[in-house]
């Protein structure tokens, strides 16, 4: 399978805001590539630059071959968009826009295809305006396909959606994979990154703080585990010295030894040979939610 | 050239499906006409206003400028804002339309209107108070294709340039009922004190309802009413092109 899309060390910047710090990946044809990671991350900002919508500052990226910025309108036929937070005109009819966005006529089989395909059949006189969010989305996708693109970005394609339309459209997202498709596909929600994607690029802060298959990446982290328990006394700071051990942070009597695998019986070993016997002594490990908001330092800032 | 058909019909459709929009673009114009007319009749000359023309004969090729510079001045900005508010824009930049059709599309639309509108408003004037029909039709036709290029030059740069599509009626409309009643299609320009004609000077609408008058009254070409149109299309193309590339 070839690259279809490269990236090297992108940076961008806002006036004094750095979107994007330091993005690197790749994305391999015919996969479902997640970017997944919290409101502001720079995910959105790193595909609207894969897709020529913005110029970047620093790094080198090729979309097909091509420089997304330079050969931004050789890339637009290439690809499909779906954007988030993006509209159409109120009055535009469904049919209206299928038609708006082909590139070469698009026959009426065609379109009643592509309407039928995302269940717009029966709204291909409906206007925009009265659309359901569901609707729209549908649309959205639909009008990134009328093309045949050979890669589709999908920007938070089921934010606002209720959990039977998220299903529905997960269905049709696998379903444009299983045509040859390869979609980039951006999202704040683990479970769908989980079902959907081959590869997931998890960004938080304008960087890549982990990149591997959905499976691989709860794996690594679950292998994470808290030690905690009561201390009222001195710094227990020399806690870090021991095997396993990742980090060691007290706050007031609290104390929380984060490591992996057998850090839980060092830990206990190791307060027992100094006298140290807490009675609420235990080991948690993380959720597949915790292991996201791990990765991305729980901030909580949009 | 295919997209932009395209899209300039999609534009016309959905001017179509405004019906406020619609109805202020085609039935106020001459709905003041049958006022007036109603008011005065077609009043003949009298040489110490309206140019020395009968007044609704003045009014006439003003109000034709006076359609293009509201389609212009208010419908495209207030649509061409909303676009960009609400992020049809960059819907459409991410797909295969350039921004320049989306653009193109809407000045022409405008442009089509314009045409509607005005043939509407001669139609009605001609066969009900019997006006004057122009006497150079291909003068009044090139001021008309002048004014409603810049005037709809003039939306583009109004619409990319405003935050909103609230901002962009609250200027557009400012701006339109301004030119109306100190440009030539409100009170006769002998009848404005010295100031307000200099403000006046200062509107493309002055400029462009002399340039429609003087073909259709048989006083030739305006070669620098022309300029100064032409001038005011510059400046409003030049301004378009730098706020285009900047959203």
């Amino acid at each position: 399978m070839g690259t279809v899309i490269e990236v090297q060390r992108l940076h961008k910047e806002y006036g004094s805001l750095v979107a994007v710090d330091d993005v690197s990946f790749q994305v391999m044809a015919g996969e479902i590539f997640g970017l997944l990671g919290p409101n502001g991350a720079g995910k959105t900002t790193t595909v609207e630059c894969l897709q020529g919508l913005r110029h970047a500052d620093g790094g080198q990226m090729r979309v097909l071959g091509l420089d997304p910025w330079k050969e931004r309108s050789s890339l637009r036929r290439r690809i499909g968009s779906q954007l988030q937070e993006s509209a159409l005109p109120d009055r535009l009819k469904v049919w209206e826009a299928l038609d708006l966005f082909a590139t070469t006529s698009l026959s009426r089989s065609a379109r009643e295809q592509l309407l039928e395909q995302w269940g717009l059949a029966d709204k291909r006189n409906t206007s925009f305006s009265s659309l359901s969010g569901g609707q729209r989305q549908r649309l959205f996708v639909a009008l990134a396909l009328v093309n045949q693109p050979e890669v589709v970005f999908l920007d938070e394609v089921t934010t606002g959606l209720d959990p039977a339309a998220r299903r529905t459209t997960w269905d049709l997202i696998e379903q444009i994979r299983e045509r040859g498709t390869t979609v980039v596909l951006v999202s704040h929600f683990m479970d769908e990154v989980e079902r959907l994607c081959q590869r997931v690029a998890v960004v938080n802060h304008g960087r890549i703080v982990a990149l591997d298959t959905p499976a691989r990446l709860v794996e690594q982290r679950a292998q994470q585990r808290r030690v905690l328990f009561h201390w009222e006394g001195e710094p227990l700071s020399w806690l870090e010295s021991l095997p396993h051990v990742r980090a060691v942070q007290q706050q007031g009597n609290q104390v929380e030894v984060q490591g992996d695998g057998a850090v839980f019986q060092h830990v206990a070993a190791a307060l027992l040979q100094r006298g140290i016997e807490p009675d609420d002594l235990r080991v948690e490990r993380p959720t597949l939610e915790e292991v996201f908001l791990q990765m991305v330092g729980k901030s909580d800032e949009e | 050239m295919r997209t932009l058909m395209k899209t300039t019909w999609v534009e016309l459709k959905l001017f179509a499906r405004e019906p406020l929009t619609v109805l202020f673009t085609f039935a106020i114009p001459f709905v003041v006409l049958f006022v007036l007319g109603g008011v005065f009749g077609n009043r003949p000359a009298d040489p110490h206003v309206y140019r020395g023309f009968g007044i609704l004969n003045y009014y006439v090729p003003a109000y034709i400028a006076l359609v293009v510079a509201a389609i212009g001045l208010i419908a495209l900005p207030v649509h061409l804002a909303a676009y960009r508010e609400r992020g049809v824009l960059r819907r459409f930049r991410a797909s295969t339309i350039p921004v320049w059709s989306v653009l193109g599309g809407q000045v022409a639309a405008t442009f089509l209107i314009g045409v509607l509108a005005s043939l509407i408003l001669v139609v009605l004037a001609l066969a009900v108070y019997h006006t004057r029909s122009p006497q150079s039709l291909v003068g009044v036709l090139a001021a008309f294709f002048l004014g409603a290029i810049m005037f709809a030059t003039l939306g583009l740069f109004l619409g990319l340039a405003l935050p909103t599509a609230r901002a962009a009626q609250g200027a557009g409309v400012l701006l339109w009922f301004v030119m109306m009643q100190i440009s030539g299609p409100g009170a006769p320009p002998e009848v404005l004190p010295t100031a307000l004609l200099r403000v006046a000077d200062a509107t493309p609408l002055k400029h462009l309802v002399v340039l429609m008058q003087d073909p259709w009254f048989g006083l030739g070409w305006n070669g620098p009413e022309m300029l100064i149109v032409l001038g005011f299309f510059v400046v409003a193309a030049l301004l378009t092109i730098v706020f285009a590339r900047r959203s």
